[in-house]
């Protein structure tokens, strides 16, 4: 009796937390097809205006490009070295692993505004004043952590033994890592490079110090925007990148399944 | 396998070189004055209640955000392993989404939804609850919303993982013993949850500890907490010692939650 009540109340609880986590995402798609030029509920029409309006909002095209190719090469950097650095702190036998590995998760869990400040004063000590080159070498930061996390998580439950088993099956060692290991940890890559991504695409903290007017990042543009002149404009670009993301999520619930994927 | 230790210096390196170096300059400089080195900083910074009073208000803010996710993110982890197939990919699907839509027009979709004539007012009103519109905006209990709708998925994926791997048939076990269900849980269930619970309690507190858009666009800036502390005084007031100092502060506590996390959750694995 009481375990069915702790579980129907589990439920309810779990309800909740989903209507709650998606309530600001309702609001945004709603907004961004309502014809008011403020941020208000659609009332009785809808309408696509706001979405024509995307590739003519003044920087905002330019900010998407840009987030994207930082965003790209940080999580694509950050799945190179984190690979390697996870295999050797999982397989290996040398001391200070477990520092190590607390030291390269270690940017997610230490303040974003400390972080960036700390880099801004590096970088203009080290002479760096280019806003590209300082966002690339700082999102890398970013996203390397979620990439650890994850390989870190999927290794240790990662069975070694079907490496040697492929190899005695003829299987030359780089390709047995390949058609072995690399499926296996499949979620673990997609879920540690989507949260690292979508962490560096989102980045204010850490990004305000490191642009300049030219190179703005999609956070820095859109705190502008709704200082200056809030229109669903914002909302409409959202959306979008809500929609891309569904269909990213979609992908990955064939690819790998979902319910694997999750882990942070 | 013995000599694979070099596969992680890309790693480290890189994070040494633009992570820890920068943050170590950082040290440096909340402890130079004009005359060489001093602790003038840290005793103008810790001399004045106004930063004891931000020190304490981003505590508080911290905690309550990581109890709330918690309470509420915690029962919610179990159900969403219990669930199975497309339903199960749609909830955990729920949980990611969110992490899509910027921090910055979440606050502004909170503010739609908070304000006297928004959603939620209308709401309770239509139920009865309150009479006339409850003052949410620029209120802790609307940042609180805001704060703990942003990192209420850094508590539930950790647990969701740890429930996951229980094997159900444990609680039977307990049961089959004699044990009531309350006893199932507090000495079978919870136990072989807590790495979970370290882990997304770490999670969200240091997360939100050092939030820095939710407070600044849901409170104004007359909230003070020390993120925003930091960004003023770099921002505004050219102030860099000062920020530099705060920075410090900031840093410790994080660090030091991150090390009695690790140190916990040691302790939890191995029991």
């Amino acid at each position: 009796m009481i375990r069915r009540i702790a579980r129907l109340l589990a439920w309810v609880m779990l309800a909740g937390c989903v209507a709650f986590l998606l309530a600001p995402l309702a609001v945004t798609v709603l907004v961004s097809l309502s014809p008011s030029p403020v941020f208000e509920l659609p009332s009785s029409r809808l309408s696509w205006a706001w979405y024509q309006r995307v590739p003519h909002l003044d920087g905002l095209v330019d900010a998407l490009v840009l987030t994207a190719e930082v965003a790209l090469a940080a999580t694509a950097a950050s799945l190179l070295i984190g690979t390697l650095a996870a295999v050797a702190l999982v397989r290996g036998r040398f001391p200070g692993r477990e520092g190590a590995a607390a030291f390269l998760t270690a940017p997610l869990m230490l303040p974003g505004l400390v972080t960036g400040i700390a880099m801004l004063q590096y970088f203009r000590a080290l002479g760096l004043r280019d806003a590209l080159p300082a966002l690339l070498l700082a999102h890398v930061v970013i996203v390397l952590p979620f990439v650890m996390r994850t390989l870190l998580a999927g290794l240790a439950r990662f069975d070694f033994a079907l490496i040697d088993a492929a190899r005695t099956l003829g299987l030359s060692y780089p390709r047995a890592v390949l058609r072995v290991m690399v499926p296996v940890l499949a979620p673990s890559f997609v879920t540690g490079a989507l949260f690292g991504f979508l962490a560096s695409v989102d980045n204010y903290p850490i990004s305000i110090f490191l642009t300049d007017v030219y190179h703005r990042t999609l956070p820095i543009q859109l705190l502008q925007y709704l200082g200056e002149s809030p229109d669903p404009t914002i909302a409409a670009v959202s959306s979008g990148i809500m929609g891309l993301t569904a269909l990213v999520l979609a992908a990955g619930d064939r690819l790998v399944g979902l319910d694997r994927m999750a882990g942070v | 396998m013995r000599g694979i230790a070099w596969l992680t210096l890309p790693a480290m390196a890189y994070c040494a070189v633009f992570f820890a170096v920068p943050l170590g300059l950082l040290l440096v400089e909340s402890l130079r004055g004009p005359a060489g080195w001093t602790l003038a900083g840290y005793s103008a910074f810790f001399g004045s209640a106004q930063a004891w009073a931000i020190l304490g208000r981003t505590l508080r803010l911290a905690t309550l955000t990581t109890l709330i996710c918690l309470a509420i993110g915690y029962p919610a982890a179990f159900a969403l392993a219990w669930a199975r197939g497309a339903l199960q990919s749609l909830l955990v699907a729920a949980l990611l989404l969110p992490l899509s839509l910027s921090v910055i027009v979440k606050a502004f979709s909170w503010t739609v939804l908070l304000r006297a004539n928004g959603v939620v007012n209308n709401g309770l009103q239509a139920l009865g609850l309150t009479a006339a519109p409850v003052r949410l905006l620029f209120t802790e209990t609307g940042l609180l919303i805001g704060i703990v709708n942003i990192f209420l998925p850094f508590m539930m994926l950790p647990v969701f993982a740890s429930v996951r791997q229980l094997d159900p048939r444990l609680s039977d076990a307990a049961a089959t013993l004699g044990g009531g269900p309350a006893y199932a849980f507090l000495r079978v269930v919870l136990p072989l949850t807590l790495p979970g619970v370290v882990a997304g309690v770490t999670l969200v507190f240091s997360l939100s500890v050092a939030a820095y858009v939710i407070p600044t666009l849901l409170m104004g800036d007359a909230y003070q907490t020390l993120p925003t502390t930091i960004a003023t005084a770099f921002l505004y007031l050219q102030d860099p010692q000062r920020g530099a100092v705060a920075g410090v502060v900031l840093l410790a506590v994080s660090l030091l939650v991150v090390v009695a996390s690790a140190t916990v959750g040691r302790r939890a694995t191995t029991a």
